[in-house]
């Protein structure tokens, strides 16, 4: 287990490596200034320089590279063009909230998703699986930033349920410990506030978490069907075992499998699907920290941006691989 | 081993411990074609019996098994007739009731065992909790009755494998297991659907002689689904013979062996390879597939391959015809003179 | 009305499974079935299948719409010739002239819809293509290689493959976000990000079919047989492997619409804002949405219907060239 871990996290350098080099030469690949290229045509004289300046374009390409690997080694993760810090500071600063948006998320796909694709498959053919399966195509067809601001606008524009905006209400003076604003309202005691946090996580959340929950019950679907029909379920009804225990240990158990991959397939790609949905709701977290990256042609942070979230997506599949070999004997490491 | 029945077909005073009447399943979801995969099958088993049930695949035995456990799909079948047990009819009897007879009362073993254990749980929780379904056990005491079965079936240090997962044991060990979880509550029916088809050879033996071992320890009546005479012989009292859905010789082995009515019958017989036939005799092997086939509202569904067709046979249905010692399907069927010799001394072994 | 969706588990309903059944052995279809009698057995079955038609029947209408949109368009689009009627307050919603009323701009709502469906169009099909070629050649390099083996091939398909999984550790949305910004605002932008970012997927795609194929007995067969490699792979692998990247493909055109409005969302689409392109006019609407969730809904449910039309109709055409799923 630990030598399978070291080598999988061996293998994420040449990775991280090949990547941060794709990264690089691309922004240099362009023909012309790369610093006019970034800024666009109506750049002023003034911007370029600055630009040319911090990312060292006036430079030898060696010694750029050499600078650009050594703020990515010393764990800046480059800096901002604009305020000069770096990326790694904004990132972390705003980083729980991405976290609690995609806890949410993820909540609310696995919670709904599971027993939706289940019941949908031990009613194949029937009026519940028409519904669930039209619905999940509906969730991978619907734009996610569409949803997004349909949903504030009935829930929260039209019917007031919910805030439009924002992690907390600003009349709300809570205090900042872990930057989780759920967990500090508990922790502080202040549950006014975590309540008020866990609203303002419900439609984000559920804009988010839509595509999630739409693969989460395809997969459950195709995989508990499939089960059904193994050899050992029949030889678990042969034994007159209890409904609930063959559902659970027999068919749920071995259709998990496929399912757990995709779950941490899709928690990776809420942290950049976190771009939309954050800049729609004006949640400040990572996404909206790209959104206005991207805005201002802040190109090094989208560069750091990037190869955090390509780290944070292989120790994810990292994760997803261990827990594989805990829910699956056969993979087991022995 | 010698079980000796003397008479065939219905015990009169005696109540079959299962007792199927015209029992009939069709395939087929609405709007499409259906198969009549089961056709009017008709045949008990007392008590302690060993009961036979042959033919080729697609010949409707497996189904007839799975009808009599209540493990057919419930969408797009069809089933009628009767599987009495117990004075029940079990096709009347709900989810729940049947439930607690699979298990308890009839048990199963299936013919995969690779495939049949469930590869992420372990083997001890496999055997435990069909006794614990069952009886009112500690969960210790159902773990230690499953050891206790592992070493019935033969599986050697019992308490390590009940730790071990399906995929850390052979193919025999598998099926030993099924063996164990199917003898687990002492069934009065165990229905064994081709349980060595799937092992290599020479572990089937072995595993046949567990079964027949634990099967006579537990005084449990046994339905035999198979395609090999040779299990037939070592293993049943009594045979009956599937064809395309319907039975079309029920006898005694016995009698099976020796005298053949059926020219099917004749054919899976003389399809044995023997050991004493001349040396550079072909196998016999019945011609054609057992695809091609005639619907049996026309006539006999073997008259496309039977070598022994007569006009009728392609005209109107066989009726089954009670000739004391055997039933059997057949417009035309073979003489006790017709050269079929007794194949049961060279399978018997 | 069921829409089947994935091959759910070997024949479903009404399969009692085991050799001793009838059903299975008697009406399964040769095994020898496959090159076009493969492709005319989808055919039918997708013929079959109500998902397929109406799946087939949107991308129909989306594809006819946006070739004739200059035919069908009441106006010219992204004149913004109205622009006066738009106040801060309101924008005109339908009337006599505009059946579906203005957008904020001041163009006519229904013009920019039909021109819409062009651009999406050209955006979805090119930026699809280049994804698929570029992905196809890569997976048929690292595939072809790869299937026949040797140390050369082996070399190969580990050099591309490292290289499409340096693009996989990026999700696909970010991947090309990042070449949008590079590149500029303007459609090859669009559709070089786009496409390049669906590459990784029709690379390992394609690689694995054919790998999956390399091993498969009748190329075994035809190597044992003495026919060259390169011919195995041309005219054997490769055709039987191409099913499920054309599958890829119709699933992912869908994927390429919404990622189009995904880019302009974030600022990285088209740089004219009154260009009749569904995602802009979507940010174009948001500041307008709670008095006016009109102007947003449209182009919305504009792509959610045609990205519903081509997952309908890929998911059909998957489990109409499964095996498992023929009956």
């Amino acid at each position: 287990m630990l030598r399978f871990t070291l080598r999988r996290l061996a293998l994420m350098v040449p990775l991280l490596a090949g990547l941060s080099l794709l990264l690089f030469v691309w922004v240099r690949a362009l023909p012309g200034d790369p610093a006019r290229a970034l800024l666009g045509q109506r750049a002023t004289d003034e911007s370029i320089a600055r630009v040319t300046e911090a990312y060292g374009f006036d430079q030898p390409v060696l010694q750029q590279y050499g600078t650009y690997m050594g703020s990515l080694l010393r764990g800046d993760f480059l800096s901002s063009i604009r305020d000069g810090r770096p990326v790694l500071e904004g990132f972390l600063e705003r980083f729980p909230a991405t976290i609690e948006l995609a806890l949410a998320a993820l909540l609310f796909a696995v919670v709904l998703g599971i027993p939706l694709g289940y019941l949908a498959a031990r009613y194949q053919g029937r009026w519940l699986d028409s519904v669930v399966v039209s619905g999940s195509l509906l969730g991978v067809t619907i734009p996610v930033f569409f949803l997004a601001i349909l949903l504030k606008l009935v829930f929260a524009n039209w019917l007031g349920i919910f805030p439009t905006v924002g992690r907390l209400d600003p009349r709300i003076d809570a205090t900042d410990v872990t930057g989780f604003a759920v967990l500090d309202g508990l922790l502080t005691r202040e549950f006014d506030a975590a309540w008020d946090a866990i609203m303002h996580l419900v439609l984000p959340g559920i804009a988010l978490g839509t595509i999630p929950l739409a693969i989460i019950v395809r997969i459950t679907r195709a995989s508990v069907a499939e089960v059904m029909h193994e050899d050992y379920v029949r030889t678990a009804e042969s034994k007159g075992l209890a409904r609930s225990v063959i559902s659970r240990r027999h068919v749920l158990r071995n259709a998990m499998l496929p399912v757990a991959t995709t779950i941490g397939l899709q928690t990776g790609l809420l942290f950049s699907g976190a771009v939309l949905t954050e800049t729609v709701f004006g949640f400040n977290g990572i996404g909206s920290y790209l959104f206005s990256a991207i805005s201002q042609r802040d190109y090094p942070v989208l560069q750091g941006y990037i190869i955090f979230i390509a780290i944070i997506y292989s120790l994810i599949n990292l994760a997803v691989d261990l827990l594989y070999g805990v829910i699956d004997p056969r993979v087991r490491v022995s | 081993m010698t079980r000796t029945t003397g008479t065939t077909g219905n015990h009169p005073g005696r109540e079959p411990l299962l007792a199927v009447r015209d029992l009939r399943v069709e395939f087929g979801l609405r709007g499409q074609r259906s198969t009549q995969a089961v056709d009017g099958v008709t045949f008990d088993i007392q008590p302690g019996e060993h009961v036979g049930l042959v033919g080729e695949s697609g010949s409707g035995k497996s189904v007839t098994s799975l009808a009599v456990m209540g493990l057919l799909p419930r969408r797009g079948v069809r089933t009628s007739g009767e599987v009495r047990y117990d004075g029940r009819n079990l096709l009347d009897l709900g989810q729940s009731a049947m439930s607690k007879l699979r298990g308890r009362d009839i048990a199963m073993v299936f013919q995969d065992p690779m495939t049949s254990l469930n590869p992420v749980v372990t083997v001890g929780v496999q055997v435990a909790e069909v006794i614990s379904r069952h009886n009112d056990v500690s969960k210790k005491e159902a773990r230690d009755r499953a050891g206790d079965l592992l070493k019935r079936v033969g599986i050697p240090d019992p308490v390590r494998r009940l730790k071990e997962y399906p995929h850390q044991l052979s193919g025999g060990m598998r099926q030993r297991v099924l063996i164990a979880i199917a003898l687990a509550c002492n069934p009065r029916l165990l229905i064994a659907d081709e349980p060595t088809t799937a092992l290599d050879v020479t572990i089937q033996a072995q595993v046949l002689e567990v079964l027949k071992e634990l099967v006579a320890e537990t005084d449990a009546a046994l339905l035999m689904i198979t395609h090999d005479l040779g299990v037939v012989a070592g293993l049943c009292d009594r045979v009956n013979v599937m064809y395309s859905g319907r039975i079309v010789e029920s006898t005694t082995r016995d009698v099976l062996f020796s005298q053949p009515r059926h020219p099917y019958t004749g054919g899976l017989l003389r399809s044995i390879p023997r050991l004493d036939s001349p040396r550079g005799e072909p196998l016999h092997a019945i011609p054609g597939s057992p695809t091609s086939t005639l619907p049996w509202t026309q006539g006999c569904a073997f008259a496309p391959r039977c070598e022994r067709v007569v006009a009728a046979c392609t005209d109107q249905p066989p009726a089954l015809t009670d000739e004391g010692i055997r039933h059997v399907r057949c417009h035309h069927p073979l003489e006790p003179t017709d050269p079929v010799t007794d194949a049961r001394s060279e399978v018997a072994r | 009305m069921s829409i089947p969706m994935m091959p759910a588990g070997p024949g479903g309903p009404g399969d009692p499974g085991g050799p001793g059944d009838p059903a299975t052995t008697m009406l399964e279809p040769t095994a020898t079935e496959h090159g076009t009698s493969l492709w005319r057995g989808a055919v039918q079955r997708l013929r079959r299948n109500p998902a397929a038609i109406i799946g087939a029947l949107i991308v129909l209408a989306f594809v006819v719409v946006a070739i004739i949109a200059p035919l069908l368009a009441p106006y010219q689009p992204g004149t913004g010739e109205w622009a006066g009627q738009v106040t801060p307050g309101k924008v005109p919603g339908p009337s006599d002239e505009h059946v579906l009323g203005l957008d904020s701009f001041g163009s006519d709502m229904l013009t920019q819809l039909l021109y819409g469906a062009r651009q999406s169009l050209v955006y979805g099909v090119v930026s699809t293509a280049v994804g698929l070629v570029v992905g196809a050649s890569l997976g048929l390099l690292a595939g072809g290689f790869g299937a026949v083996g040797g140390r050369f091939g082996k070399a190969v398909d580990t050099l591309v493959m490292r290289l499409v999984d340096i693009m996989l550790s990026v999700p696909s949305l970010l991947l090309a976000v990042s070449i949008a910004a590079v590149l500029g605002k303007n459609a090859y932008a669009i559709i070089i990000a786009i496409g390049v970012a669906q590459v990784p997927i029709f690379a390992r795609l394609l690689r694995g079919s054919m790998l999956a194929q390399g091993r498969s007995d009748y190329v075994l067969a035809a190597s044992a047989l003495g026919i060259r490699k390169r011919r195995i792979v041309m005219s054997h692998v490769l055709p039987n492997s191409l099913g499920p990247t054309i599958v890829q493909a119709t699933l992912n055109l869908a994927t390429a619409i919404i990622e189009v409005a995904a880019l302009s969302y974030l600022g990285l689409g088209e740089g004219n804002p009154a260009v009749a392109e569904w995602g802009r006019m979507l940010v174009a609407a948001q500041d307008r949405f709670a008095v006016d969730p009109r102007l947003a809904i449209y182009p919305g449910v504009a792509i959610a219907i045609t990205a519903l039309g081509f997952t309908l109709f890929g998911e059909a055409l998957r489990e109409a060239l499964d095996p498992r799923s023929r009956r």
